[in-house]
């Protein structure tokens, strides 16, 4: 079985983003990029499944400006087999990315596709459901296991009141949650011969998809701000604070 | 206008967070029609007509819909949203799960986690786990959106008589089916309900001393939540984690025990009243939000807080 894995390249989780000036998006300019936390997670456990020798290929697949390659170099190191780069304008929306990795998939075939639950640049949560619309297979989003049996697929789901488990018919897509697996760091050998894997570049036009948004940003805020609070010397203080200054609680 | 609302529910009541969506859709204007699909869930139609706001509620009982699954609830959302201009759903794991999967069949975008209505086709969403609000336009012809219910103040849960409507559609998708739940028990208010919140971080150091927070929660009648780290740690389940990929909570009154505040877990919880911080770190980037901060040893604080409040 060959599993298609989609991966985006977004600002590294541990940078504090700032909103331009004149308030028009957030300032990317000298970030610090990488990739997206659970896109490594879903690159993780495709190579996890072809090391238990479920999967036959891994192919790693992103869609945007020439840069996103860093992040599919880096999921090649991780053990993806092969990569394939769309090139597109910056940032398209969730149904083009959707529109897009069906065109893939159509031509891969993939019996399984990998995607995170969302990327934390647009905290959208979307592309994978969207993407299981448009292929009209089944779907299992937030996943913190999957199991493979067959022609079936066993996955338990991060849900608001606990854990879900479906059994869902293959090829399905899945979208992982932080909790699947503890992604492994890429070794020295591991980052050299990723450099001589195979990395295909195809263009959203090639693909027949017209990448546009009919959601447009019109302007970026920074959140309000909170006013500074007090530091108290004692629960007793916190206690009195709480009771006769916030009165939130009685 | 008429806007079709996904009702969130367990098949025996209508959560809370329903009526922060009805309240969003109320800000759009236009027709409300709330869509209870699940089954045997008549109960929850009889609550959704007494919603205020409600014009009609549409029942869908199946034994397909038991579980919510995206695949036959999206394709009765996409056959219900004929001629709707907007299709709502809360921020939920369900909303999250089902609405892309109904914006995608519909061949639109969706605005994810609405905290506000502009307009009826311009909304304001958080975007890089809370750290700027972005303000968009959609030019879509279905407007598709999850709304962050701590960001609506919910409508009236009774004082209104809908009429309730049978659909008989069953979508019903062979390539998946429901296997097996674990659901958490808990006999405190639902974390993001919850008036007030109690939350453990890795400071804690074990799913033991949790029971100290309990404690606490109990007194104040309040929600436990946790972070990232205390999850993953092990400490407690993963529905307790507030946070970008938790819970978004806003209670009255947060008090963050043993958390140092990293940028995940501030997105899910800044927008509370008032911040309480419990950590021995003074440099902690929680103090930073925190209205109240105690420098202290959680392991002494904590016992003494519960003491103060009985």
């Amino acid at each position: 079985m060959k599993l298609l894995v989609a991966v985006k390249r977004v600002i590294d989780y541990n940078v504090k983003v700032r909103v331009k000036a004149d308030r028009s998006d957030v300032d990317l300019a000298n970030v610090k990029m990488a990739l997206n936390p659970f896109c490594e997670i879903a690159v993780e456990e495709a190579v996890r499944l072809k090391e238990q020798g479920v999967a036959s290929e891994v192919v790693v697949v992103s869609i945007g400006g020439k840069a996103c390659q860093e992040q599919l170099r880096t999921a090649l190191a991780l053990g993806a087999d092969r990569a394939i780069q769309v090139e597109a304008p910056d940032s398209p929306d969730a149904l083009s990315v959707a529109r897009i990795l069906a065109k893939i998939a159509e031509t891969e075939q993939p019996g399984l596709i990998l995607l995170g639950k969302q990327a934390i640049d647009s905290d959208n949560n979307q592309t994978g459901q969207m993407l299981a619309a448009l292929l009209n297979r089944p779907q299992a989003t937030f996943a913190s296991e999957v199991k493979v049996e067959g022609e079936h697929l066993l996955v338990t789901r991060e849900v608001d009141g606990g854990l879900q488990t479906l059994k869902l018919t293959l090829p399905a897509v899945v979208t992982t949650d932080l909790r699947l697996n503890e992604p492994r760091y890429a070794s020295l050998p591991n980052i050299m011969k990723a450099k001589k894997k195979p990395l295909e570049v195809k263009t959203a036009e090639d693909l027949g998809v017209t990448v546009g948004s009919k959601i447009r940003l019109l302007g970026v805020e920074p959140p309000a701000e909170r006013s500074a609070g007090i530091k108290v010397g004692s629960v007793a203080e916190l206690v009195e604070k709480l009771r006769n200054e916030a009165k939130v609680i009685a | 206008m008429s806007i079709l609302v996904l009702a969130e529910h367990d098949n025996q009541s209508l959560k809370p967070v329903t009526l922060s969506v009805i309240a969003a859709a109320k800000a759009i204007g236009a027709d409300v029609t709330l869509l209870v699909a699940g089954h045997q869930c008549g109960e929850v139609a009889e609550q959704a007509a007494q919603v205020v706001g409600v014009q009609k509620v549409l029942l869908a009982d199946a034994p397909a819909y038991a579980h919510q699954l995206a695949e036959n609830v999206s394709q009765l959302l996409l056959e219900q949203a004929q001629g709707c201009s907007h299709v709502l759903a809360a921020a939920t794991t369900t909303g999250k799960n089902v609405l892309p999967r109904v914006a995608a069949l519909l061949g639109v975008n969706q605005v994810s986690d609405v905290l506000a209505i502009e307009a009826p086709n311009r909304f304001k969403r958080a975007i890089y786990a809370g750290n700027a609000i972005a303000q968009v336009e959609s030019d879509e012809s279905v407007q598709v959106l999850t709304i962050r219910g701590t960001a609506f103040d919910p409508v009236a849960a009774t004082g209104n008589s809908a009429t309730i409507e049978r659909v008989d559609s069953v979508f019903e998708s062979a390539d998946v089916s429901f296997s097996h739940e674990a659901l958490a028990k808990s006999d405190r208010p639902e974390l993001t309900a919850a008036s007030i919140v109690v939350s453990g971080g890795r400071g804690l150091g074990n799913g033991e001393n949790f029971d100290m927070l309990y404690k606490v929660a109990d007194k104040l009648g309040a929600a436990v939540g946790a972070s990232r780290a205390a999850v993953d740690a092990g400490y407690v389940p993963n529905d307790m984690q507030v946070g970008q990929t938790g819970k978004l909570v806003a209670p009255e009154l947060y008090i963050a025990v043993g958390i140092s505040g990293a940028i995940q877990h501030l997105a899910g919880m800044k927008d509370s009243k008032v911040i309480v911080a419990i950590n021995k770190d003074e440099e902690a980037p929680i103090f930073q939000v925190a209205d109240y901060g105690l420098v202290a040893d959680l392991f002494e604080a904590v016992p003494e807080l519960e003491n103060a409040i009985s």
